[in-house]
């Protein structure tokens, strides 16, 4: 399939899927609360296109094919897009844009420090992501991007300790995440080892 | 007197109509919808096509999943508080015997039978008794409560119960003075409750769900044992045939489709204090000043009609509003360390 279908495909999936939820969020219709929609569709969609972000490596190694990498950027920089979506949602629609509120959640909330954590990572590795940033950062690029695989376990985390007692679909989202780390064990192997003979 | 020719500019519809004729507005667009697409299009501003879409949607989940409920008879409240419109309040349910969503137990509740049912008073009483499912609605007067439901989630709605004083209820069975406290147990049933046969779906809870009173919580009188909403029997998403309402504490104390009341001597085990004592006490009562661990408890978000920006938050009450009523039964309590 040409790359600019494939594109193009992800685009407007990830658009108009944004653009449906916030549309009736904003509409209020069909949904019981539109705030705890929004927050969860764009948290739950950023955790998502993580994942399938770091599934586009082991698929192009599998079937011998650059062809998934060459969509890795974009779908990475649509999950850092969720993700932004995510905490914008929480101040101004669940906070009601009350700064101090922020604030205060920020410093006393752990599991809100681990989403944040998760953020960050994302923000860095986005602004990184263009050629010239690679260019600038050489070797150290790569190690800066490998930093996903603590984003992924932080957005992991926040997601499991936002729910009261759900076990089922935090379960099976570890379940994947640690599939897609243990296919790569090697080079999360070698991440450890350098940094202990530092 | 100013006399305005309209304020739809300040009010959106649903905003401003009573309920009755919230739905008759909408077998009024289902017959348009009959006659004809091209008859939609060009209806009138009354109802813009983004209404006839909501309506629709909820009027097929409505004809599908719940069975009719019976109109009830009782005695009104005059209160002016701004209720949670009807559909909010049955479609946005913590219910986790039908999934831990907000939006699945109005999906799959339907599978409970509430009729008939059988509400065991027993314990420390002289008189133990039951209540069938049409005593429940005969046996005592019926009153109609408006009261706000603070969710220890941090959001609330507004919602107009019709019940039972439960102390009436508990005074029928003669309560003996060595009773201290009341247990109360939701019905457990796997086979029409697919949280109870499954701990991936029902929240990894120890059922049946269990909650509990001190005696003068259980004999105040703003306690009741809820049978119906909206001059209607409750819908089983919101706990049929019979909840208990106690309008100070957080949400998850009014425990839903209850099957036992039992009086006893000591603090009974309830279900939320069990799977996370630091985040959820036996008291429960609603605190602006003690925070959940996860989040602030000083102000809610207020669940009614409008979409993402017509939200409003506001600051949380102490005791939900009603410390005028009920702060003289914590006197000589440590809220702090009894959250």
């Amino acid at each position: 399939m040409n790359i600019v279908v494939v594109k193009t495909l992800i685009h407007s999936v990830c658009l108009a899927w944004l653009g449906i939820e916030y549309y009736q969020a904003i509409t209020d219709s069909g949904i019981a609360d539109p705030v705890e929609q929004v927050i969860h569709f764009t948290g739950k969609g950023a955790l998502n296109l993580v994942i399938f972000t770091l599934m586009l490596t082991p698929l192009a190694r599998f079937f011998k094919t650059n062809k998934p990498i060459l969509v890795r950027r974009l779908m990475g920089l649509y999950a850092f897009f969720y993700a932004a979506l995510h905490l914008l949602s929480f101040f101004a629609f669940e906070l009601a844009f009350n700064f101090n509120l922020l604030m205060q959640e920020l410093v006393e909330r752990p599991y809100i420090w681990v989403g944040a954590g998760a953020f960050i990572i994302l923000f860095a590795l986005a602004v990184t992501s263009f050629h010239k940033a690679k260019k600038l950062l050489k070797k150290r690029w790569q190690s800066v991007h490998n930093l996903i695989y603590l984003g992924v376990l932080l957005a992991w985390l926040h997601f499991f300790w936002s729910r009261k007692a759900d076990l089922l679909e935090p379960g099976m989202y570890l379940a994947v995440i640690l599939l897609l780390l243990a296919l790569r064990w090697k080079k999360i192997a070698r991440i450890f080892t350098l940094k202990n003979t530092k | 007197m100013k006399i305005r020719h309209s304020n739809r500019s300040q009010f959106k519809d649903s905003q401003i109509t009573d309920e009755s004729v919230y739905h008759n507005r909408r077998s009024f667009i289902k017959q348009l919808a009959v006659a004809g697409g091209v008859t939609l299009a060009s209806q009138p501003a009354q109802a813009s096509f983004l209404d006839w879409f909501t309506d629709g949607k909820n009027e097929t989940s409505n004809n599908t999943k719940s069975r009719q409920l019976a109109e009830l008879n009782y005695q009104k409240d005059s209160s002016e508080l701004k209720r949670t419109p009807y559909d909010k309040v049955t479609q946005f349910n913590n219910f986790y015997e039908f999934g831990t969503s907000k939006t699945e137990p109005a999906e799959h509740a339907s599978a409970l039978q509430v009729n008939p049912w059988d509400l065991k008073i027993s314990g420390l009483v002289d008189k133990p008794y039951q209540l069938g499912y049409e005593d429940l609605f005969s046996q005592f007067d019926l009153y109609e409560r408006v009261y706000r439901l603070r969710c220890v989630e941090a959001w609330s709605m507004v919602v107009p119960w019709i019940g039972i004083p439960l102390a009436k209820v508990l005074e029928r069975a003669q309560v003996q003075n060595r009773a201290k406290y009341v247990s109360f147990k939701t019905l457990y049933r796997p086979s029409e409750m697919r949280g109870q046969s499954s701990r991936f779906i029902g929240g990894n809870i120890d059922y049946p769900y269990r909650e509990g009173l001190t005696i003068a919580e259980a004999m105040h009188p703003l306690t009741i044992l809820a049978v119906g909403l909206y001059g209607k029997e409750l819908p089983n998403q919101n706990g049929a045939p019979v909840r208990l309402i106690v309008p100070w504490k957080y949400g998850f104390k009014s425990i839903k489709s209850i099957v036992s009341i039992e009086l006893t001597n000591h603090q009974p085990i309830t279900t939320w204090n069990q799977l996370a004592p630091d985040e959820y006490g036996f008291y429960a009562n609603v605190n602006p000043n003690v925070d959940h661990p996860r989040w602030s408890q000083a102000s809610e978000r207020v669940i009614t009609t409008g979409g993402l920006f017509e939200q409003t938050r506001v600051p949380t009450q102490m005791f939900n509003g009603y410390g005028e009523q009920v702060a003289n039964l914590y006197k000589n309590i440590n809220l702090k360390t009894n959250y």
